[in-house]
């Protein structure tokens, strides 16, 4: 992965507040054999209809998401980063995510950066009243600004580590690459292969 | 103090401990199909990966298969896509593949230990629940999710936390007439199917050294439908017997070094388990489901149970839930239970001895006009082994159906499905509501108890034949 440690860009807003995982991304996608190209997928019954916020010229291009309370609970699928991923979005700003969904976007790198309702709030009406308006997370300093509003985000400590570093669980394991040849060395001989 | 054999397989692979962390587990074999791997395949191509070890990894098409013609393009757009992604993420990872038409096709827990692929004191996972079969030579085997199939591709570890064990003893020899499936359908019935939730299951005792390797197969793959993670056998001179010879079995010196190593294996007697359960052999006969639940199980002797037998409330829904399901009325002996459907196959009951055992009751005699009977063998091995010993010609002339090798109607991804309404009974594991086919009915059987239904129509066991 990339590392993060600051993003800018402009932001869309989404008024609605426990956003489940099955409106983020519907179960009919899981049939899919691919990792990527859910952009198509993503909120897809509400981008049906035609005032739904993402479907505003104004919010093309957005790649910070601000949500109301409670985003991404009910099922656990992974689905529903990847998609937001593939939209364009690098983070998603909310007072409260559920669990598994603040995991599976750790990991897939995603950031879910926590802030009062209240900033939610100050950044619905700046992002309404200009949509070009760049909002800039910056991960290091754990703050979000936009015009003349900055406010601090909470984000958990080991998630913001490996977004700064740019690990996935794949890269924090192959940090370890020696122990594992060393491991290799002194595997016995009569171990079985599957080539012929 | 000692070590369960469990402990021991867990410690002799921990590539790397460190306070507060799970350990980094090292992986001796992975075994990949086309549902679980594509997404797998795709992140290791985003991010520019390669397989680690592609000769410690192997693949096999079977969850989507048609078990009749297999020469032509699969018909399913979904099952066809998933197939056709396997064949190109291995031909592009290098990973080995044995593909519809090979030799060693077949269902990826079947094709593993037959070909001496699977070995006592080997971790071995796969992105499939039922991975536990491998536990049967000693060896650590569970299922994993697709992200934990990425990283062992890229890495050929997993980060993981300790299991818990569990001792299961079988005390005593099985009955005449007990299979291995009697016997674990019997412990998922005593335990529940939460009952072994982060244990790994160790099967001791009389009653599993007296089993076949096969037979030790069919009890640890079950092991999940426990709740468990795993399930073990102490490897013994049975496991060498099975192992010795096969293609990829080690030979020469290195046969003694293995044989030797595999011999430690055994959990210490100053071990202590987390949890242990003790099995009357002596009393167990052949057992049967009735419910919509692998625990919902009694002998076949015994009538359909009634909610009103329930332990607490949360039972007595399940009970009354799954008993209007499966159509069923309490008090009614099971063995009045007509069945339409007769699946013999799967990873539990789908290999060679599983087939002969069936032919063995139906030389001779028809299947119910009413019913129809699919035999679809594990691999093409078993196929071609069966076809060998003639057994393809039993099938046959009893009038059963002989199919191509697959999972087939043990979760009908492929066209063999139930129709709503339809009863089956099955030798596969899970009787979930429309595990079979929407709306399918699902009792959960032996290969001998799905040969002797076939013949009479009902639930019923190789003795009821003789005696009629
Ligand atoms: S036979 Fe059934 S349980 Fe076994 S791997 Fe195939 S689908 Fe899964």
């Amino acid at each position: 992965m990339e590392p993060f440690v600051r993003h800018t860009g402009t932001a869309a807003p989404l008024r609605r507040s426990n956003v489940d995982t099955d409106q983020i991304i519907p179960a009919e996608f899981l049939k899919r054999i691919t990792r990527h190209g859910f952009e198509d997928a993503l909120f897809h019954a509400w981008r049906q209809d035609p005032a739904f916020v993402l479907n505003q010229p104004e919010y093309a291009g957005a790649s910070i998401l601000v949500a109301g309370p409670d985003f991404g609970t009910g099922s656990s699928r992974e689905h529903a980063v990847w998609a937001l991923q593939d939209y364009g979005f690098t983070v998603v700003l909310s007072s409260r995510f559920a669990d598994i969904f603040r995991g599976n976007s750790g990991k897939a790198g995603l950031l879910t950066a926590v802030v009062d309702q209240s900033v939610i709030e100050s950044l619905w009406a700046l992002i309404e009243a200009d949509p070009s308006t760049q909002v800039t997370v910056d991960l290091d300093a754990q703050t979000v600004s936009a015009g003349s509003l900055t406010a601090e985000f909470e984000v958990d400590p080991y998630v913001r580590w490996r977004l700064l570093e740019g690990l996935d669980d794949i890269g924090i394991t192959l940090h370890n690459v020696d122990a594992i040849e060393v491991f290799e060395s002194s595997r016995p001989a009569f171990a079985p292969t599957t080539l012929a | 103090m000692g070590k369960t054999l469990a402990e021991k397989v867990w410690d002799a692979h921990v590539v790397r401990r460190a306070e507060g962390e799970p350990d980094l587990l090292y992986i001796d074999l992975h075994l990949v199909h086309e549902v679980t791997s594509p997404q797998a395949f795709d992140g290791l191509r985003a991010a520019g990966r390669v397989v680690r070890r592609p000769d410690l990894t192997i693949a096999t098409e079977d969850h989507n298969i048609p078990t009749v013609d297999v020469d032509k393009p699969i018909a399913d757009p979904v099952s066809r896509a998933q197939v056709e992604a396997l064949r190109k993420n291995c031909a592009e990872f290098g990973v080995p593949l044995y593909s519809l038409g090979h030799a060693e096709q077949g269902i990826v827990h079947v094709v593993g230990p037959q070909l001496g692929l699977t070995q006592p004191g080997m971790t071995v996972v796969c992105g499939d629940s039922h991975t536990s079969t491998h536990g049967a030579f000693g060896a650590l085997a569970f299922g994993i999710g697709t992200s934990e199939v990425e990283h062992v591709l890229a890495t050929q570890t997993l980060p993981l936390k300790p299991f818990k064990t569990m001792a299961i003893t079988v005390d005593g020899p099985l009955p005449d007439g007990v299979t291995a499936k009697d016997l674990i359908l019997a412990v998922i019935a005593r335990i529940g199917t939460g009952g072994g939730q982060g244990y790994v299951l160790e099967y001791r005792g009389e009653g599993v050294r007296g089993l076949s390797m096969e037979g030790r197969m069919t009890l640890c793959n079950m092991s999940i439908e426990a709740g468990a993670r795993a399930g073990m056998v102490a490897p013994d001179e049975t496991t060498f017997a099975y192992l010795e010879g096969r293609d990829h079995a080690p030979r020469g010196d290195d046969w003694d070094a293995a044989v030797a190593s595999w011999r430690s294996l055994a959990t210490d007697d100053d071990a202590t388990f987390d949890a242990e359960v003790v099995i009357d052999a002596g009393a167990l006969s052949p057992f049967v489901t009735w419910g919509t639940n692998p625990g919902q199980g009694l002998p076949l002797s015994a009538t359909v149970p009634s909610p009103e037998d329930a332990v607490d409330e949360v039972d007595r829904v399940a009970i009354e839930r799954a008993l209007e399901y499966m159509d069923l009325t309490p008090g009614m002996p099971l063995r009045d239970v007509r069945i339409d459907t007769v699946f013999l196959g799967s990873c539990t009951n789908g290999r060679i001895e599983d087939l002969r055992a069936a032919a063995d009751i139906l030389r001779g005699r028809k299947v119910a006009d009413d019913v129809r009977m699919l035999v679809v063998p594990g691999s093409a091995r078993v196929r071609l082994q069966a076809e060998s010993e003639g057994l393809d010609e039993v099938f046959l002339e009893a009038g059963a159906e002989w199919r191509g090798a697959g999972c087939s109607m043990c979760l009908a991804m492929n066209p063999d499905k139930l129709t709503p309404g339809e009863r089956s009974a099955s030798t596969s594991n899970r009787n979930f509501e429309g595990r079979q086919g929407p709306g399918g009915r699902t009792h959960l059987v032996s290969p001998q108890v799905a040969a002797a239904t076939a013949v009479t129509g009902h639930l019923a066991s190789p003795a009821d034949l003789t005696n009629a």
